[in-house]
């Protein structure tokens, strides 16, 4: 959906996808190579679906052909297999990148607001369902 | 009745500020950039090999020496690496020591790249898998580091250099050094 | 010629619509005035030419007259016939003469049909109506004209994107929009009945089915565009949480709530305020949604070729609409008593409930689609995504299923627990049970686990109100409710047996190779080239298999396009009763062999059907509920007739 109405937009706006020079290189060797532990895999499939592809429009780099997607899915597949933790892998790109290249928003200085308006919310959808029962007559 | 006058305000005062916001923002030129965060930081450890017969490749310890240097990161296959070839060259020539990292690229590309628009750089390091492209926040290609004489990341320009920049680069290679 | 009788027929309309205001303007003054009586004509004709413009634009797109501005920019003399007249559509001007279009048949057909209120709302909804639609014939003939000439016609036109060229694609976006714009009836509606004073509940009827009719069209777009990004973008993914995808949930979002309070207060006199807000929210989000969409400030790719004047545009149409509704809103607030009170276990009781837990979910889906602008404000990044809307919406949405169980089998004002006991039970049991087996079985995260377990007991529930009735004899309304919460329940099934279940396969293979994922197992028997009228394509000759069964062919693609250059995969679905086998073929690697991804997704059709369940359930409330009016009338009729028989015999 989101490309559907990124390309009704691209044409509307008269501009072409931009065309990127292609690279002749093979992708990495575990671009699209799966673990072999799958449960190695799955952590690795669990971390790269929240991790941003940072040269797509919103995608993450599990749901990219982009080749610097495919040379971070490597990274992740490459240190989980090396026996890393996938949040420590996420801290690791969260050093060089920011927080944008994490679909997870942690809490923090710049996120609180994230977490605590459903918080709010919740307390305030409590308290309105509460009053509006109590007072029937 | 005093719940809804309530609640009303806070969504006039929500909506109001979803406005400002907006009109803010669509007076804001947009930046596709993902800035790197590790300028202030110090260079990550590699080691890549050669890229091109023509230079030595590229290691954590060249970018120590003492000496502050650009860091180039480039590829044969990229249509803005070619048009800022001359402004590396202008940036060399004003005395400015050029490493580089060549993303994704078979050295023979390089090669043929390196003849057709100049070869400013000392050192080229090959990274296949944008390993060293990713362990520096770089998201893209072109993108030019300036490291300072200890290996530390002082700045970064993202996207091609053009001529306005020359000045900048060389500016923010001298406050490297200092 | 054509164009410019389009052109004519816009300002005609655009003046109509401004007639329309004034007469309105008078006729909530005083509902006797001349001019009021223009105001349905002006409204009914405004209809007509609209659609005649709109026609023009076709006629021009269909013989791809090139002086055309818009023509030339966006199509091409050798595209199939269908993809021409989708090419009307597929760009800024021709969507936004869409909804213009869309905007005043809506209002025309109000103005023709609805005849249940009094007068005097009629005239502020049609004023209402006219006021809102003033602003995008602005809009559009200011700054988005869509007939303007060249001066010197081209050769050839530019093309469509080749991608645009999808038969799914071309009425995907029309569905959208008649959803979206649907819902400005129901926001000239609130304001109408909020400035007149009416708020009662034969406005809630009146209003009732033109929401419907837009949120099944919206349910329609929002499956159908999920559908397509699931086949196009070649991964599997089906719901990205992207701020586009946002923008069309939202406006759904506010509609179903608007579709549960307005039954609150058609049967109960109860949440007047609420369903005004709602009426006034649901449309607005349909604005903010165009505006995110239009004005580029959250899709970043294509930002700099957004027109910032349109955005301003936009925005200035927002503030306006918005604001201004807001601004009724508190000045007549006070003027609406609530309605009545309830109890906590009745029917209106879970309808609050459901209320509550649907602005909920809107506003979370608004927080994490905005929170990135805003904190880009402050020079900061973030990324919010699925691992944050999937937790934080289920908070609410979990809660609010438990509840959609229960409420239809409650009956208005006040119910025992001890009459539903057992109906609940069942449903519960039938969830648990399904809960344990899971857990025993299989190892699946908690929230499809609790999905897997909700879907069962509720859509066990769903069909619970038929029990002990007369199936022949339930209205259709009722059936349609029943059927949409199953269709909620069959949706919620597949997403979570998609998650929970999900086999994936990638690899490398070489021409004989056979590949096993799940319980499929298949066969690489060759990779040959194709060619299509403007791309070439590698094609895989994939036998599959399920289990022991027969042989099937799966042929994905690796497409490329030449103009524009573009590279798109081209899957190949192989669909089971219990689930979709996903192939897609990538690049070949140096050594010769093919990357393929293989996925075995159990039920994940069951995600679309779920959603056409939704919105059949909603045509089927909406015809039962338009067949009781029809029945109604004529009752009405026949007793004024009889009246008249015995009046005539007295005298």
């Amino acid at each position: 959906m989101k490309k559907l109405i990124s390309l009704i937009m691209a044409v509307s706006l008269l501009t072409p996808l931009p065309v990127t020079a292609q690279d002749t290189m093979p992708p990495a060797p575990l671009a699209y190579q799966q673990l072999d532990d799958p449960a190695q895999e799955a952590e690795a499939r669990d971390l790269m679906h929240t991790l941003r592809c940072l040269k797509c429009q919103s995608q993450s780099i599990a749901d990219s052909d982009a080749p610097m997607a495919g040379d971070m899915r490597h990274q992740v597949r490459s240190r989980i297999l090396a026996g890393e933790e996938p949040e420590a892998i996420r801290a690791w790109l969260v050093e060089r990148y920011g927080d944008y290249v994490s679909y997870t928003p942690t809490v923090s200085s710049t996120t609180w607001p994230l977490f605590a308006i459903p918080v709010l919310l919740l307390a305030i959808c409590g308290f309105v369902f509460a009053s509006r029962m109590r007072r029937r007559s | 009745m005093t719940g809804v006058r309530w609640g009303l305000w806070i969504i006039v005062g929500v909506t109001a500020g979803l406005f400002g916001l907006f009109a803010y923002q669509l007076t804001q030129p947009k930046d596709e950039f993902v800035e790197s965060a590790m300028v202030g930081k110090q260079m990550p450890d590699f080691d890549l090999p050669a890229a091109s017969a023509t230079r030595p490749g590229l290691a954590t310890g060249d970018l120590a020496d003492g000496t502050p240097k650009l860091l180039n990161v480039f590829a044969s296959w990229c249509i803005p690496c070619a048009a800022e070839a001359p402004y590396l060259e202008e940036l060399e020539r004003n005395g400015a020591q050029i490493v580089a990292v060549a993303i994704r690229d078979k050295p023979e590309d390089v090669d043929r790249f390196l003849t057709i628009y100049g070869n400013p750089f000392t050192r080229i390091g090959r990274d296949d898998i944008s390993e060293v492209q990713l362990s520096i926040g770089s998201s893209g290609v072109p993108e030019t580091f300036v490291i300072d004489g200890k290996g530390r990341i002082t700045h970064q320009h993202i996207g091609d250099i053009r001529a306005e920049h020359v000045p900048m680069l060389l500016r923010e290679l001298k406050e490297a050094g200092a | 010629m054509i164009a410019e009788i389009g052109l004519i027929a816009l300002w005609l309309s655009a003046a109509l619509a401004a007639l329309q205001l004034l007469g309105a303007v008078a006729g909530v003054r005083d509902d006797k005035s001349d001019i009021a009586a223009l105001v349905r004509p002006a409204a009914s004709l405004q209809a007509l030419l609209c659609a005649i413009a709109f026609v023009a634009l076709l006629w021009v797109f269909a013989i791809t007259d090139l002086s055309v501005k818009l023509v030339a920019s966006n199509s091409h003399s050798l595209k199939p016939m269908i993809f021409k007249l989708s090419g009307a559509w597929g760009n800024h001007e021709g969507s936004m003469l869409l909804w213009i279009t869309v905007m005043a048949v809506a209002g025309g057909a109000i103005a023709l049909l609805e005849r249940r209120l009094p007068e005097k709302t009629m005239m502020a909804t049609l004023g209402a109506q006219a006021f809102v639609g003033l602003g995008f014939y602005a809009f559009l003939l200011l700054s988005s004209n869509p007939f303007e000439r060249l001066v010197e016609t081209p050769i050839e036109g530019n093309g469509l994107n080749p991608l645009l060229q999808d038969i799914g694609l071309a009425f995907h976006p029309p569905t959208l929009y008649i959803g979206y714009v649907g819902l400005s009836v129901a926001f000239s509606f609130a304001v109408g009945a909020l400035l007149t004073k009416q708020v009662t509940p034969e406005f809630a009827r009146v209003m009732r089915p033109w929401v419907l009719a837009a949120w099944i069209f919206l349910t329609i777009g929002i499956t159908a565009g999920s559908y397509w990004a699931y086949y196009e973008l070649g991964w599997g993914g089906w719901w990205f949480w992207d701020p586009v995808e946002n923008a069309s949930l939202m406006p759904w979002l506010a509609a179903t709530a608007l579709l549960h309070s307005a039954s609150v207060l058609a049967a109960r006199d109860a949440l007047r305020t609420w369903t005004i807000m709602l009426g006034v929210i649901a449309f607005s989000m349909s604005m903010l949604g165009t505006f995110l969409v239009r004005s580029g400030i959250l899709t970043s790719v294509h930002a700099f070729a957004v027109d910032p004047e349109r955005g301003s545009f936009i925005l200035g149409l927002l503030i306006l609409y918005i604001g201004g509704a807001l601004a009724v809103f508190a000045l007549r607030a006070n003027t609406v008593a609530e309605g009545k009170r309830f109890a906590l276990l009745s029917r209106e009781g879970a309808l609050v409930v459901n209320n509550i837990a649907l602005s909920a979910i809107l506003g979370i889906v608004l927080l994490g689609t905005l929170y990135p602008l805003l904190t880009e404000a402050f020079d900061v990044r973030v990324s919010v995504g699925p691992p944050y809307f999937n937790p934080v919406g289920a908070i609410f949405f979990l809660p609010m299923l438990l509840v959609m169980m229960v409420g239809p089998l409650l009956r208005w004002r006040m119910d025992s627990p001890g009459r539903i006991q057992l109906p609940v039970m069942i449903a519960l049991g039938a969830g648990f049970a399904t809960l344990v087996l899971v857990f025993l079985f299989a190892d699946v995260t908690i929230l499809p686990w609790l999905g897997l377990g909700l879907s069962i007991a509720v859509g066990i529930a769903s069909f619970m109100p038929m029990r002990g009735r007369s199936l022949r004899r339930a209205p259709l309304s009722t059936w349609g409710m029943c059927v949409a919460h199953f269709g909620v329940a069959v949706a919620l099934f597949g997403m979570s047996a998609d998650s929970a279940f999900q086999q994936e396969r990638l690899v490398a293979a070489d021409v004989g190779d056979v590949v096993e994922v799940g319980p499929w197992t298949a066969t690489l028997d060759a990779v040959a080239p194709v060619a299509g009228p403007n791309w070439t394509a590698m094609q895989a000759n994939i036998r599959v298999r399920h289990g022991d069964g027969r042989d099937r062919p799966a042929k994905p693609q690796s497409r490329s396009f030449w103009s524009p250059a573009q590279e798109t995969s081209e899957v190949a679905l192989v669909t089971r009763w219990n689930g979709q086998l996903y192939v897609a073929v990538g690049n070949q690697a140096p050594d010769g062999r093919w990357q393929l991804r293989l996925w075995w997704k159990p039920f994940v059709t069951f995600i679309w059907y779920g959603g056409l369940l939704i919105a059949f359930g909603g045509a089927l409330s909406l015809v039962g509920r338009l067949a009781t009016d029809l029945r109604r009338r004529e009752a009405v009729r026949k007793g004024n007739e009889r009246r008249q028989d015995m009046a005539e015999l007295h005298a």
